[in-house]
This record gives structure tokens, C-alpha cells and sequence, in this order.
């Protein structure tokens, strides 16, 4: 049977690891190399690194970056960040990423989705989603919308009509990020990330929230994600990943031990 | 050791190679027959699919190459595929090491998602391929194209159904999932056919 995968993400700023919480106030975490080895080590599925730097000069130091990664990680890895077309992804492949993940400049020209898929295939195109809903205007699982820049900026789209579009488009996998939750560490927004597994026919990564192992469970078994990801409770340590999985393969969720 | 990586038009070639330097072998990326005849392994790697890159295998020569090789030869995903008769992939005549079809997922469930991604055990393996391995072992798999098991089956994986996550016939070693990303496992895997 097909394991849940538990996802480390590295945001990577300056060829460093940082992580935002609620989108600010970003704090150092690491050398992503050393990092995402030890990860591989302690049993992490994937990988995802993230440049947040995205200007010029950052990107040709990200690919440097990649690079490396690809040499001494054993374990797929996706990368994001900055990512506008179809060269950044051509260029990042080679470089040696497994995926890539596209965000902003899939709201922006959604044709990139079929783009990437029919270049390189939709195994290598994640499609990640940032979202939003407003507690004052209904309940969760509606009325969510989608982000871009960062999450700075709201479109004009809605979270289960965009993910059913990039599915159509050719998206290998979407990754969900709630905003809502994102560092909050009160658990995924297993709701929405129900609605999606349940109608989507490609891989969901359930992406903001994580603070305890239960809500790891809690995202497999209610949400039915495929994956979970998060970033400060393991950069800090504060859930090392061989104990979570024990935790998880007790609990009756299948991971890879 | 000498390893060639036979060089052609599909992806994640350079996957490989990184996985080999790790072992600490300097492997040569080739599509130069004599180099491929010459290597004392041959790594037959790749992700793609199956019509575009046999015809490209054919217009450059290296299907007669390949087939013909005698050292060990380790296919990987599309490579493996590549080995067998013939692929439901754009209907496609593969190189025949391997008498069987490939088929595509089809699947029964909602939770059957194709391509298959992630990581997956294999059982029933026998091979010394898999030595040391005492329990059921997770590797990294990403197909939408499977082999059945049949008689050169040495590794089977439970994914709709049974199928043959790895091969061997003579000097032909296959694994349909990716040694290069199934972390110490996959080390493990490509380290016993360097020592075969």
C-alpha cells in the first residue's frame, strides 16, 4: 500500500533556511543542505525547498543551491519559488529537482500547468495554492479564496474551482497552504483538504498548521491528504520525524518506517 | 569499476548518476556503443515514455546496443519498461528481453490515483539485488505503467493489484521504482549490482 509521506519544507532565503510565521517575521534555520540530509536520514519522505528570495541574483544562487541538493539528497525533492515559465522550469530540472512547484504564475496564466505538463510531464508540476477564508463570513470549507505574491495579494479565484482546474490542466499533485492556519499550529484545515482529496484525482499535500503529531493524524485519517508538510516544528525539533512516525503507524496510518 | 549510464532522450538521468558518485564510482554518461560494451555495469535509467524514447534508441542504434550487452545491465522505470516485449504506452514495440506486456493503471477506486507517486514496499524478493534486507522495504515509485508478474519476477508491489516492481533474466536486472531516490534502500539495491 502507498505510504503517507511526511514533508519537510526549507523556505530558502540568501542560500539559508528561514520560516515565516504567518507569512512574517521570518527567523534563521539552518544550512538547507545539512538540514534536508538529516531530514533524509530521520525518515522524511520529500523534500520541498522554497526560494523566498526570488529576485535576479537570488535565483542563479537558488540553482546553485539545487544543484547541490541533487547531489547529496537521496530522496525526491521539489523546489519553488519564483518560478514565471517554462525555462525557470527547464533550468531547474536539469539543475537535478525532481518537481517543481508553481504558484502565483499559475493564477497569473494558468496555460503554464498544460505547459509543464506536456514538456516534462505532470509527475514534475505541483501546483501549490495558497488560501484564504474569512471566519466572519461563513463556515470553513466555503468561500475560500486564493493568493498570490506571497499571499499578499487576493485573486478573484476560488480554492476547490482553482484545484479542480490545474487537476484538468495537467498538475501532478496540489499543495494546500490554509492561511488561515499557516503557523498557527492548531492542526491542517482538514475540511477543506477533505473537499479537495475527495474531488480531485491527483495527490493532495496538506500544507499549514501542523503543532502536534495528532494533527498529522488527523489530516490522514479525516482530511484523507496524501502528504502533510511543515517546516518549524521540525527545523525546531519540536516533533523529530522517526517519532512521529512510530506515532502515526500506531495510530493505524500507513508510513514509510 | 567502470559504469556506464546509457545517455538518451529521457529524464533523470543525472538522478542516477549522482546516486552512483555517492557510491563513490565516477560512472560515464554515454550514448558511445563501444563505451556502453566495454563498462563492467550498465545502467539503463530514465523517466519518459515509451514511444518517444524507443524511437529514438532506434534511430541512434542503441536497441541492438543494449539487447546484445552481456555484463550486468540494471533498467530503471522506463528503462525496465524499455526491456520488455511491448508497451500499451502509444502501443509501442519495446526491446523484448523481457516476454511480457506492459499495461496502464486502471483504476478501481477513487483512491487509486495514476500516476502511482511515493513510496511503496516490495515483497517476495528474490534476488541478490535485495541482499540484507530483512523486512518489507519502502522504495520511491512513479508510473502510470505497470509490468505484471510473471516468470522473471523478483520483487512484487501491491498497487491496485500485484504487479512486478523488479525483473531479472540472465544479466538483465530491472526495478520499476527508483533505487537512486529510495534514500539507504536504494543505496543498499544499487551498491548489491555493482557487487553482483
Amino acid at each position: 500500500m502507498l505510504a503517507k509521506r511526511i514533508i519537510p519544507c526549507l523556505d530558502i532565503k540568501d542560500g539559508q533556511t528561514v520560516k515565516g510565521t504567518n507569512f512574517v517575521n521570518l527567523r534563521q534555520a539552518g544550512d538547507p543542505i545539512e538540514l534536508g540530509k538529516l531530514y533524509s536520514e530521520q525518515g522524511a519522505d520529500e523534500l520541498v525547498y522554497l526560494d523566498i528570495t526570488a529576485s535576479h541574483e537570488g535565483r542563479k544562487t537558488f540553482t546553485e543551491l539545487v544543484k547541490r541538493i541533487a547531489r547529496e539528497i537521496n530522496i525526491p525533492f521539489t523546489v519553488g519559488g519564483g518560478i514565471n515559465e517554462l525555462s525557470d522550469v527547464d533550468r531547474l530540472l536539469n539543475a537535478g529537482a525532481d518537481k517543481v512547484s508553481i504558484n502565483s504564475a499559475a493564477l497569473r496564466r494558468p496555460e503554464l500547468i498544460d505547459e509543464i505538463a506536456k514538456n516534462f510531464g505532470s509527475q514534475v508540476c505541483v501546483v501549490a495554492i495558497d488560501a484564504k477564508y474569512n471566519p466572519l463570513m461563513g463556515v470553513e470549507g466555503l468561500d475560500w479564496i486564493c493568493y498570490i505574491n506571497g499571499g499578499r495579494v487576493p485573486t478573484e479565484h476560488q480554492l476547490f474551482d482553482w484545484a479542480k482546474e490545474a487537476n484538468e490542466r495537467g498538475a501532478g499533485e496540489i499543495l494546500f497552504t490554509s492561511m488561515n492556519h499557516d503557523g498557527v499550529k492548531h492542526g491542517f484545515a482538514d475540511a477543506a483538504l477533505r473537499k479537495l482529496t475527495d474531488s480531485l484525482t491527483i495527490p493532495v499535500i496538506a500544507s499549514g498548521g501542523a503543532g502536534a503529531k495528532e494533527h498529522f493524524r488527523d489530516t490522514f485519517i479525516n482530511g484523507h491528504s496524501d502528504a502533510a508538510l511543515a517546516a518549524s516544528v521540525f527545523h525546531f525539533g519540536e516533533i523529530p520525524i522517526p517519532e512521529l512516525k512510530l506515532y502515526l503507524a500506531n495510530e493505524g496510518v500507513n508510513v514509510r518506517l | 569499476m567502470k559504469v556506464a549510464i546509457v545517455k538518451y532522450n529521457a529524464g533523470n538521468i543525472g538522478s542516477v548518476e549522482n546516486a552512483v558518485r555517492r557510491l563513490g564510482i565516477e560512472p560515464m554518461v554515454t550514448d558511445d556503443a563501444e563505451l556502453i560494451r566495454s563498462a563492467d555495469r550498465v545502467i539503463f535509467p530514465g523517466q519518459g515514455e515509451a514511444c518517444s524514447t524507443m524511437t529514438y534508441l532506434k534511430a541512434h542504434g542503441l536497441d541492438e546496443v543494449i539487447v546484445n550487452l552481456k555484463q550486468p545491465v540494471l533498467g530503471i522505470c522506463i528503462g525496465m519498461q524499455l526491456l520488455c516485449r511491448h508497451s500499451e504506452e502509444q502501443d509501442t514495440d519495446c526491446l523484448g528481453v523481457f516476454d511480457v506486456e506492459v499495461k496502464r493503471f486502471v483504476p478501481k477506486v477513487h483512491e487509486d490515483k495514476v500516476p502511482q507517486m511515493g513510496w511503496n514496499t516490495i515483497e517476495d524478493t528474490k534476488s541478490p539485488l535485495f541482499k540484507g534486507f530483512e523486512k518489507k522495504e519502502f522504495v520511491y515509485f512513479i508510473h502510470s505503467f505497470y509490468v505484471p508478474t510473471c516468470d522473471w519476477t523478483i520483487a512484487s508491489t501491491n498497487y491496485i493489484q500485484p504487479y512486478s516492481s523488479a525483473l531479472h533474466k540472465d544479466n538483465f536486472y530491472a526495478t520499476q521504482f527508483h533505487p537512486e531516490k529510495s534514500g539507504a534502500v536504494g543505496e543498499r539495491i544499487l551498491k548489491n549490482f555493482m557487487e553482483l
